[in-house]
């Protein structure tokens, strides 16, 4: 019996848009964008500097909305004991979870940046990179994400202590991602890549290991 | 891992499971063959739940061993469905994944009553509906290891019927069952395995069930 991903991913990606859970964190990043101007005042210069971290740190927080729905549900209604049953390994459940909520994020969220970097001052020029770094940051996000999640689930106050544990970790990809958008961005989409890449890459052995935990 | 062992089986020797810092049970050891029938007796919280997870290796194995043969489907009090889906397309997603056919899932469908409920969504069926659901998740697999925990909860008298008799076709087709429950089946079992018997804490050993 092979081990497709496919059915799991296929799940988790009709799950997270079902219900209208698609444009929960897409709403979330637009709104940041723009209620950002209106705090920090409509000057351009300011809005071109600052705009690009504002809207890695929504990134972030986006991420973080569906969190207490990727692990804590499947495992309440014996989805995950179904899986292991069926010979699937903690680890390949971790991939199709990262691969599912980043299909379920990271593509709308792309497509949201659109519109929300014209409101917080981004220029047209600015549009690649940023769509290029959010592709290249947005797998590590969709990770963590996992991590936690399995982390903390059935933990009380599971998406506090979920979003206390998460931020840590993401700082480099928050710095990284910031600064390619910066007027100096150096090799800044080279380290965020780098950063991306070891944070996705360990993500489904450290989700696997905290999934393989919970089952005491 | 299937090769050409092709009979089912499942070896116990001196099995012993630990949660939580408390042993459960020690000293199971049991042998079950194609087409046989296992009761597992035991009053609740007798570790009769823990040994089915035990064999699905969903526990780790603290002393002893266990020898699988065979594919598991394994149903306990878990709901195993997504609540939103309607019942069938829940049912098809393991299907689906088992690889199993579809005359299997109709036949079991029809089998526990539950072809006209195809289309309600899983969150708003009643406990004996869920249960019935589970069973035919069962009985659609092509898994030669049944694992069921307490399987006559919940269900009325036409539907124990069913189960009895979908039980006795998975033996005739080689596989086999493992039933948990507090009740005696009304089917001939091959086997008992008494849990007060393997419980560390049974202290009074004056009182007999």
């Amino acid at each position: 019996m092979s081990k497709s991903i496919y059915p799991l991913v296929e799940r988790e990606v009709r799950n997270a848009w079902s219900g209208g859970n698609l444009w929960m964190p897409i709403i979330f990043f637009i709104s940041i964008a723009i209620l950002f101007p209106f705090a920090v005042g409509p000057d351009a210069k300011i809005l071109a500097i600052t705009g690009g971290g504002v809207l890695w740190i929504a990134a972030l927080l986006a991420s973080l909305l569906p969190m207490e729905r990727l692990i804590l549900p499947d495992r309440e209604n014996g989805f995950l004991d179904q899986l292991i049953v069926r010979g699937y390994s903690d680890e390949l459940i971790a991939i199709a979870k990262i691969i599912g909520h980043w299909f379920a994020f990271g593509p709308p969220l792309i497509i949201a940046s659109l519109f929300a970097a014209a409101l917080i001052g981004q220029g047209d020029d600015r549009m690649g990179l940023i769509i290029l770094g959010l592709a290249i940051g947005t797998p590590a996000l969709a990770g963590l994400g996992v991590t936690v999640s399995a982390l903390t689930a059935g933990l009380n106050g599971a998406s506090a202590i979920g979003g206390l544990l998460l931020v840590p970790i993401a700082i480099p990809i928050l710095i990284f991602g910031a600064a390619s958008l910066s007027p100096e961005p150096g090799s800044a989409l080279q380290l965020l890549s780098a950063a991306s890449l070891a944070v996705t890459m360990v993500s489904p052995f450290a989700a696997g290991a905290a999934l393989r935990a919970l089952r005491e | 891992m299937q090769g050409q062992s092709n009979k089912s089986s499942i070896m116990m020797n001196n099995l012993a499971c630990m949660r939580s810092n408390r042993l459960i049970y020690q000293h199971i050891s049991i042998q079950i063959g194609a087409r046989e029938i296992l009761w597992v007796k035991g009053r609740n919280g007798s570790g009769k739940s823990t040994l089915l997870r035990q064999i699905s290796s969903l526990l780790p194995i603290l002393a002893g061993q266990l020898e699988v043969n065979g594919d598991i489907a394994l149903t306990d009090e878990t709901l195993t469905f997504d609540p939103n889906l309607p019942l069938e397309k829940a049912l098809r997603f393991w299907v689906d994944l088992d690889g199993s056919s579809l005359t299997k899932l109709d036949d079991a469908m029809q089998l526990f009553d539950l072809v006209l409920l195809s289309d309600i969504p899983v969150r708003l069926l009643s406990t004996g509906q869920r249960k019935r659901a589970n069973l035919a998740r069962i009985f659609a697999s092509e898994a030669k290891i049944y694992l069921l925990d307490e399987p006559y909860n919940g269900l009325d008298q036409d539907n124990i019927t069913a189960l009895d008799k979908a039980m006795m076709q998975h033996q005739k087709t080689g596989g086999i069952t493992i039933i948990a429950s507090h009740i005696k089946p009304a089917i001939a079992i091959d086997h008992i395995l008494d849990m007060d018997q393997a419980h560390l804490h049974k202290k009074q050993n004056g009182e007999q069930l």
